[in-house]
């Protein structure tokens, strides 16, 4: 069978699937639509946070771009990680005992301040629609690739596939389709992963074939790698390219952002109990660095690779027309180019002046199995991944989108007199409209996605983080405290975003930046101003009111919590 | 009131606190220590076929985290039940 048809019937089985899990699942109040009731246990939690977090970036792209970056690339590993053990130690469990539904919720009512809640309400829709917008153009191209259907077409099935579930299930629904999208996406990752390790170093896992001998040779594969960069005029690959400080500070951001994201802290709401939010945000990291620690494996195997097909084991380069499939297939998506400089028909790939191929970074993890030769079946495989990893984050982000709109803005602010029906039919009626206007960027993507991405985390960080920490962990913390904090940290870092991605792109250089640290890694200077700005004005306003003191004494224990409510 | 006394509920959180600082610490001490700030250092470093401290910054790091997590979980139900806080 081709490999078409066969990533036809895999991908479409992967959808019966979630839209039979979506019927089951359906929503049947607010409390089922937001937080699914409240009542998911923490390992499949755990499953689903893992799902929602794994975006097309991590699945498609982050492999490719530590390909590429080396030792830099550790910025994503260890920083779309260690969020987790901020989360599961500092936030999770409070937030839970805290039992509302949304973040905004807490800032809101923490804060004693409908401007807080306000503020963090447009930080929360912003944020997770800059994040949308990139996974509907994930669908999109995986769609357009392996199934060969127009871009547009392809962000039509998925916006689809994802509204049926959203608009029908809410949380509930999403949560048991994230569970199944978890083990599609993991699997689709793991298989050609474990098939190149065994094929270069004989090793079953790819984590320790990474640190292993290749199996012709007695020589380490992360040595070769080395010496083929150097050989070729790039740069070391297990050192370091952007400064320390810088790494740094991108890593802390992220970190931080992850901590904030409101999709991920809104999953510790769906689960029984305080002590279950602890556990589970354990088992969505646990889920999650099974990806996240092959990945880096996967990233060296395809550089090791990719490097020998083109320029062969003699390193004189190929010839171009005996080159393999893949390069033919996948120079049809422009996404590979070939420029004969010497004209001597051969290809050949390096750092310097003698490098003759443009090779995109997201292609990676799409054309390993080709690059490999795997069977066909592997290849489907790894599209069913990729659509459940954008999916399953679309979904989780659609759904902070519509809440937000439905219970904070319009229920807590606009028409607080509403029913509980009518507030799900405008849950919903919002994640309508929300997938309809992702799923319109999704096809007009604004020239700045990738950039944007930097945008997401830098927020979070330098706004939601230092409040919630403050929010639980200094009782006497005030609302102009942390409007103040929230106002500036927010400005600084978008001000200086903006700035060198938008205003003037060509200033973008390490000698223009604030102490060398890249717009990637001022969210970390952000928060630090937000921390002081809001402790400054604390010192000089009241403190917070007696009985808000006492919700948060209330909130750093778990005895007594309720189910998460609205009221 | 869920503690026996306003003892008990300064303790409990002077000693949730200290759990949280030490793991927060060696939180930062594999990333951004080993990984970041101590990396050529540790790079000198052998560890099978990885130099130390790229193998903390790819790999190590992140093994940690997920101990670090479920640590604290068991040490925190401890906690609870010590107590008298916890759910059941």
């Amino acid at each position: 069978m081709s490999v078409q048809i066969l990533t036809f019937l895999i991908v479409g089985a992967s959808f019966l699937l979630y839209l039979g899990i979506a019927v089951w699942a359906r929503a049947g109040s607010t409390n089922d639509f937001y937080v699914a009731g409240g009542g998911v246990h923490p390992v499949l939690n755990g499953m689903a946070t893992a799902a929602d977090w794994m975006s097309a970036a991590s699945f498609i792209s982050m492999a490719g771009l530590v390909s590429f970056m080396g030792y830099d690339g550790a910025v994503y590993l260890m920083g779309w990680t260690g969020g987790y053990v901020l989360l599961a130690l500092c936030l999770a469990p409070y937030l839970r005992k805290f039992g509302k539904f949304t973040v905004p919720d807490f800032i809101g009512d923490r804060y004693y301040s409908q401007t807080a809640r306000t503020v963090a309400v447009i930080c929360a829709i912003f944020v997770c629609f800059t994040y949308v917008i990139g996974q509907m153009r994930g669908v999109g191209v995986v769609f357009s690739r392996f199934l060969e259907v127009e871009l547009w077409l392809g962000v039509v099935i998925g916006m689809g596939v994802v509204f049926f579930y959203t608009v029908l299930g809410g949380m509930k629904g999403i949560t048991y389709t994230q569970v199944a999208q978890f083990c599609v996406l993991i699997f689709a990752y793991l298989v050609p992963a474990v098939f190149i390790s065994i094929l270069m170093t004989g090793h079953v896992l790819p984590q320790t074939g990474f640190g292993a001998t290749l199996v012709d040779s007695s020589t380490y594969l992360l040595d070769k790698l080395d010496m083929l960069s150097t050989d070729l005029g790039f740069a070391e690959y297990t050192s370091n390219k952007k400064s320390l400080l810088d790494i740094f500070c991108i890593t802390f951001a992220l970190m931080v952002g992850t901590a904030g994201l409101p999709h991920v802290i809104v999953r510790f709401f769906t689960v029984p109990k305080v002590r279950d939010a602890r556990r589970s945000a354990g088992w969505a990291l646990a889920f999650i660095a099974i990806l996240y620690t092959t990945a880096p494996s996967l990233a060296a195997f395809a550089r090791v690779n990719m490097i020998e097909t083109i320029n062969g084991p003699q390193a004189t380069g190929t010839s171009y027309a005996e080159a393999p499939s893949w390069i033919k297939n996948w120079e049809k998506t422009n996404l590979i180019k070939h420029d004969d400089k010497n004209g001597d028909g051969k290809m050949f790939y390096s750092g310097d002046e003698r490098n003759e191929m443009t090779i995109d970074r997201d292609i990676m993890v799409l054309a390993n199995p080709e690059i490999a030769n795997l069977p066909a079946w592997v290849i489907a495989l790894v599209a069913a991944g990729g659509v459940a990893a954008a999916l399953s984050t679309s979904a989780g982000l659609l759904l902070v989108i519509s809440s937000s709109v439905s219970h904070d803005l319009l229920k807590k602010n606009l028409m607080p007199n509403i029913t509980d029906k009518q507030e799900l039919l405008s849950a919903r009626l919002a994640a309508a409209i929300a997938i309809l206007i992702a799923g319109y960027f999704g096809i007009h993507p604004p020239g700045f996605v990738a950039a944007i991405v930097a945008f997401a985390f830098g927020l979070a960080a330098s706004s939601f983080f230092p409040v919630i920490i403050m929010g639980i962990f200094s009782k006497r913390m005030n609302d102009k405290g942390a409007i103040a904090g929230m106002v500036t940290g927010i400005t600084f870092t978008a001000a200086y975003i903006i700035y060198f991605k938008f205003v003037s792109p060509e200033m973008n250089l390490t000698e223009n930046w604030l102490f060398g640290i890249s717009p990637e890694g001022i969210g970390t200077i952000g928060m630090l101003i937000n921390f002081a700005v809001a402790l400054t004005v604390f010192k000089f306003t009241d403190e917070a009111p007696k009985e808000i003191q006492d919700l948060v004494e209330s909130i750093r224990f778990p005895k007594g919590a309720g189910e998460a409510t609205g009221h | 009131m869920a503690f026996k006394n306003e003892g008990d509920q300064k303790a409990y959180w002077k000693d949730n606190l200290s759990l949280l600082f030490t793991l927060l610490i060696v939180w930062f001490v594999v990333s951004f220590g080993a990984g970041i700030i101590f990396v050529d250092l540790l790079n000198q470093v052998q560890f099978f076929g990885f130099k130390l401290g790229f193998w903390f910054a790819q790999q190590g790091s992140i093994y940690v985290f997920v101990g670090l997590i479920f640590f604290y979980v068991k040490k925190m139900n401890d906690l609870d039940k010590k107590y008298g806080v916890d759910e059941e």
